[in-house]
């Protein structure tokens, strides 16, 4: 084999639009983090790892054919919901929220793992009921969505069991649910607001009314609201310049180089910059939607659609939140935002992507 | 056939594509809302929060709520707040700090204490933060200073809420005091996520109740969004929320009864605690000497921290709380119905005191404290005459594993699970406890002095006031507790403490009986504990007792004349009253106090007197264990010693 076979071989399942804009947006984000530490270059070298492991785990999984990837659905379905479950009874209290868990070697967040587990078993159970889909395959698979969703949101985390709702709703809205069932259960949704109100907790209810009305908390978690919409604001039209933020650089905005990166970018690069980063979130998604269209499977349909609109919904509240559109629910920015394990998740989707793509091609030929 | 599956596959692929269609618009549609919410913040908004970003910041100022107050269950106040000015300076701003602080003392009373206070102040914080150098101005100093302020960049007044303790040492023990916030106390509110309401609050609970009922007491914070130019002045008000005042703590302590009892002790070191057995409801919390507690609030000074700190009275130590002595005799009715319960002793049996207990097989001499012994002694009698020898057996034949289990019932070498921190949990010793501590095996001598409540076993004040309560109360045990009653600052309601259910003892009635019956004769003609009760109105069940400080060689003897005050034994009494239907247990420890009977039980009947009939002791008349001692005839216990 030639050194361009070998390199063939390397290449064959990667698919080149989607692989084009990630790397972009992973630029930004190194660019970005670089401004927000304050000049720390080992932090953007930590993210750089955190790239190169992720990138890693993309390409095996873009490699593994389909029905390995089908395999997984239930073993990682199962073992999240076993440690959502340990969790539940031996999981770590920090900050009044017990969601890690100890193994002694190491702790982990098994809501993480969820966030493929849940769309990846549904898709999963669709396909085996393609055949014959009844009203019962969707409560089925409604259940299957809730029980995990139900032990995060006891934990409590909140943004964490709304995304991974997110998520498992598109699978069942791409698979077909009615939409007089949709159209239903918005109203249930709408009717019973005011009794899920009374079961939040304080502090979530604090979050939402803050959302109204940021200067409420302004000294606790209003603070943030606050003073990103300042940095967002301040931006302008063509922003601040690259390390010119005096938001981000007098230490007025917190989390700066985790969930609100974003406005640390924005009041940088202004408006101009803003677009050019939706154009780039828009680029991987369009791309996302065109692999999902030439899916040759439903289970692929279903996953690839799911993976795309889930990015989607992360970059769109992540941002909704830092410009005071939407409460701080601690969803970073994806593919954007420092931090290990988010990259991975997110990589580890895309590798599907890449794999549904790139396998069905061979399929054809 | 097959077409019509066609078909459907057909309809299925147009479905999907068509909700691929519709999630498509929607993302377009996330992204106009983006888009247009940039759009209004960068272009629209963009000089607003230009200004804000550059010029005037939006500052959030925290406006501190009031500190809960403290009451006592009558409605005195022990805690409260009185507003006041302060002298603050920002070294930062200030050139020849020094000189400025020598040109302040001609306007102001700076003393060398507030001189020290700002020195250790500096060493802790930042140079931009605005440190204390005086406190408390009087209106004419703010006056004098107000008018010179020109000449003073980096000086300011500041009205400030100070904390009062009327009851000043009196009660410094029970409430603590607060102080400043220091890195310690920062990180723990950043662990409890509560530093946001912290912001403007300087000080906050140390020890004692302050620290305990923290959260209760400090409140809400309120805050003022105030639109600031360059220069940090305040322009104009945005936004105001009010601030919610912390809630009042209502004491079981009956803060008159504390003041009797402190004085009851006069010069003596020591420790009294009063329970209402029917609920654990503390009603009188001493511990002596105490200490000033304003001292602690704006940061010691160097000097008087010394002077607490080495003093040989150890002031700052809350003897209730972790002072551990030896038990001494207390423990006997303790042990006493340990013997009924494993059957060990009945009532009726009686033994032959020589004055001295000896181990088969051993010649070592386990003394009494009487020498020439109390000669033929039964269950009641040994309570009674405080019979070591009894107990020297009893212990022996009970084993300690039956000890432990028994006396742990009670709550000993347990923390009580009183509301106040750093409490210690004394020491009930076991097999298991000295294999750990001492890697060795427990030996049947080391059983015999754990019977008269020597040897290795301590108790705290609080503990053994916890089991005579838990005893007065026919073995039904409560936690012990200080607060009765939060009441809510807004909503003005009150919510109750409730009463915790402790470990509950199984006492049969008849041994509950005996064991009381021989309790109220120790305060009667005959008993260790005469003074105590003598021309009472009612009945009081006691005991007395000694903790040694010095152990004795064999064949030595005890001679107070001969040793150091201060290695004179400490003295105990235990007791109840009304001794057929308590409604107050106490106990008292008198340090170096010598003789439990006459120093400490009459300090308890003082107690009682103001408890049950509301008498007053009046002050400077003949000691008052004397007169009384006179009054009913009972002569002087020759040797007395329990």
């Amino acid at each position: 084999m030639t050194r361009r076979q070998l390199w063939q071989r390397f290449i064959v399942h990667l698919d080149m639009p989607l692989l084009l804009g990630l790397g972009l947006l992973m630029s930004a984000s190194l660019l970005t983090l670089y401004s927000a530490g304050n000049h720390d270059f080992e932090r953007v070298l930590a993210q750089g790892v955190n790239i190169v492991v992720a990138m890693c785990c993309l390409w095996v999984v873009a490699n593994l054919p389909l029905h390995y990837l089908m395999r997984t659905a239930v073993p990682i379905y199962v073992l999240g919901m076993l440690l959502l479950i340990g969790v539940a009874l031996f999981g770590d209290i920090s900050h009044g929220a017990r969601r890690w868990l100890n193994l002694g070697v190491a702790t982990i967040q098994p809501s993480e793992l969820m966030k493929i587990g849940v769309p990846l078993m549904m898709a999963w159970y669709f396909e085996r009921h393609e055949a014959s889909l009844t009203m019962k395959n969707y409560i089925v698979a409604t259940l299957l969505l809730l029980m995990p969703v139900a032990l995060i949101a006891r934990q409590p985390d909140l943004g964490t069991s709304l995304l991974i709702s997110a998520s498992g709703f598109y699978v069942l809205f791409l698979a077909g649910l009615s939409w007089r069932v949709i159209g239903g259960f918005a109203l249930a949704c709408i009717a019973s607001a005011p009794v899920l109100w009374t079961m939040l907790h304080d502090y979530q209810r604090h979050r939402i009314l803050m959302l109204f009305d940021p200067s409420q908390d302004a000294l606790g978690k209003g603070y943030h609201t606050i003073q990103s919409m300042i940095a967002v604001g301040s931006g302008g039209l063509f922003g601040k310049g690259y390390l010119n933020g005096t938001q981000s650089h007098l230490d007025f905005l917190p989390e700066r180089t985790t969930d609100f990166i974003f406005a640390v970018y924005s009041e940088e690069f202004g408006l101009i910059g803003n677009f050019i980063l939706l154009a780039m979130y828009f680029f991987v998604i369009a791309r996302g939607f065109v692999i999902t269209a030439n899916a040759s499977t439903y289970f692929t349909r279903l996953m690839a659609g799911s993976i795309t609109l889930t990015f989607a919904t992360y970059a769109f509240v992540n941002m909704g939140m830092v410009s005071g559109i939407l409460p701080v629910v601690g969803v970073p920015l994806p593919l954007v935002s420092y931090g290990g394990t988010s990259m991975l998740t997110l990589l580890l989707g895309f590798g599907m992507l890449m794999s549904i793509q790139t396998h069905k091609k061979l399929v054809k030929s | 056939m097959n077409r019509v599956e066609l078909k459907n596959h057909q309809q299925e692929i147009f479905n999907f594509r068509l909700r691929l269609f519709i999630s498509i618009a929607f993302v377009l549609l996330l992204l106009a809302i983006l888009l247009a919410r940039f759009v209004y913040l960068q272009t629209m908004r963009h000089d607003y929060y230009q200004t804000l970003a550059e010029k005037n910041r939006i500052s959030v100022v925290p406006i501190t709520p009031n500190r809960g107050l403290i009451l006592d269950r009558n409605g005195v106040v022990l805690a409260h707040n009185f507003s006041g000015y302060t002298l603050e300076i920002t070294p930062s701003k200030v050139a020849n700090l020094q000189a400025t602080i020598n040109e302040l003392a001609t306007l102001v009373d700076i003393a060398p204490r507030d001189r020290k206070r700002f020195k250790k102040l500096m060493a802790e914080s930042h140079d931009f933060e605005t440190l204390l150098i005086r406190s408390r101005l009087s209106d004419e100093e703010v006056a004098r200073f107000a008018a010179q302020q020109y000449r003073f960049p980096g000086v300011e007044i500041k009205a400030r809420l100070f904390r009062e303790y009327p009851y000043a040492d009196k009660t410094a023990h029970l409430l603590g005091y607060i102080g400043r916030i220091n890195q310690a106390d920062v990180d723990r509110l950043e662990e409890n996520d509560r530093t946001s309401n912290y912001r403007g609050t300087d000080y906050i609970g140390k020890t004692g109740l302050e620290q305990f009922y923290e959260d209760e007491l400090h409140g809400t914070t309120g805050i003022e969004q105030v639109e600031v130019d360059s220069a940090g002045r305040a322009v104009r008000i945005l936004s105001r929320s009010a601030p919610v005042s912390g809630n009042t703590l209502v004491l079981s302590i009956d803060a008159k009864l504390q003041e009797i009892a402190e004085q009851a002790f006069g010069d003596y070191r020591g420790a009294l605690v009063a329970i209402d057995p029917a609920n654990g409801e503390v009603l009188a919390f001493v511990s002596r000497p105490g200490y000033d507690p304003s001292l602690f609030i704006d940061g010691i000074d160097e000097e008087s921290w010394k002077e607490l700190n080495d003093s040989p009275d150890h002031p700052l130590n809350n003897r209730v709380l972790r002072g551990q002595y030896p038990s001494g005799s207390t423990i006997k009715p303790f042990m006493a119905l340990a013997g009924l319960y494993y059957n060990t002793r009945s009532p009726e049996l009686s033994i032959s005191d020589p004055g001295f207990y000896t181990l088969p097989g051993n010649r070592h001499r386990y003394r009494d404290w009487k020498k020439e012994g109390h000669g033929t002694v039964n269950l009641f009698r040994s309570i009674v005459v405080s019979c070591d020898t009894y107990y020297y057996g009893l212990a022996v034949e009970l084993g300690i594993d039956n000890i432990f289990n028994y006396l742990s019932n009670f709550g000993f070498g347990k923390k009580t699970g009183i509301d106040l921190h750093g409490e210690v949990s004394g020491l009930l010793p076991s097999q298991e406890w000295k294999q750990k501590r001492y890697k060795q095996k427990w030996y049947t001598g080391d059983t015999v002095s754990v019977g008269i409540g020597q040897g290795y076993s301590l108790v705290t004040p609080l503990q053994l006031a916890h089991a005579t309560a838990t005893l007065a109360n026919g073995g039904v045990s409560h936690v012990p507790h200080l607060v009765r009653e939060v009441r809510n600052s807004s909503s003005k309601k009150p919510s109750l403490q409730e009463n915790k259910p402790g470990f509950d003892v199984k006492i049969a009635p008849e041994h509950l009986d005996l064991v009381k019956r021989a309790m109220v004769a120790v305060t009667q003609p005959g008993g260790t504990a005469v003074q105590a009760a003598a021309g009472a109105s009612y009945s009081i069940a006691g005991k007395t007792g000694t903790a040694q400080v010095i152990g004795m060689k064999q064949g030595e003897k005890y001679d107070a004349s001969k040793i150091n005050e201060r290695y004179h034994d400490h003295a105990w009494f235990m007791a109840f009253a009304p001794a057929e239907q308590p409604r107050i247990a106490v106990v008292v420890l008198a340090e170096n106090g010598g003789h439990g009977g006459s120093t400490a039980a009459p300090i308890a009947r003082k107690v009682f007197d103001y408890y049950l009939l509301g008498k007053v002791p009046q002050p400077d008349v003949v000691p008052a264990d004397k007169v009384m001692g006179a009054a009913s005839g009972v002569p002087d216990v020759g040797e007395e010693h329990d």
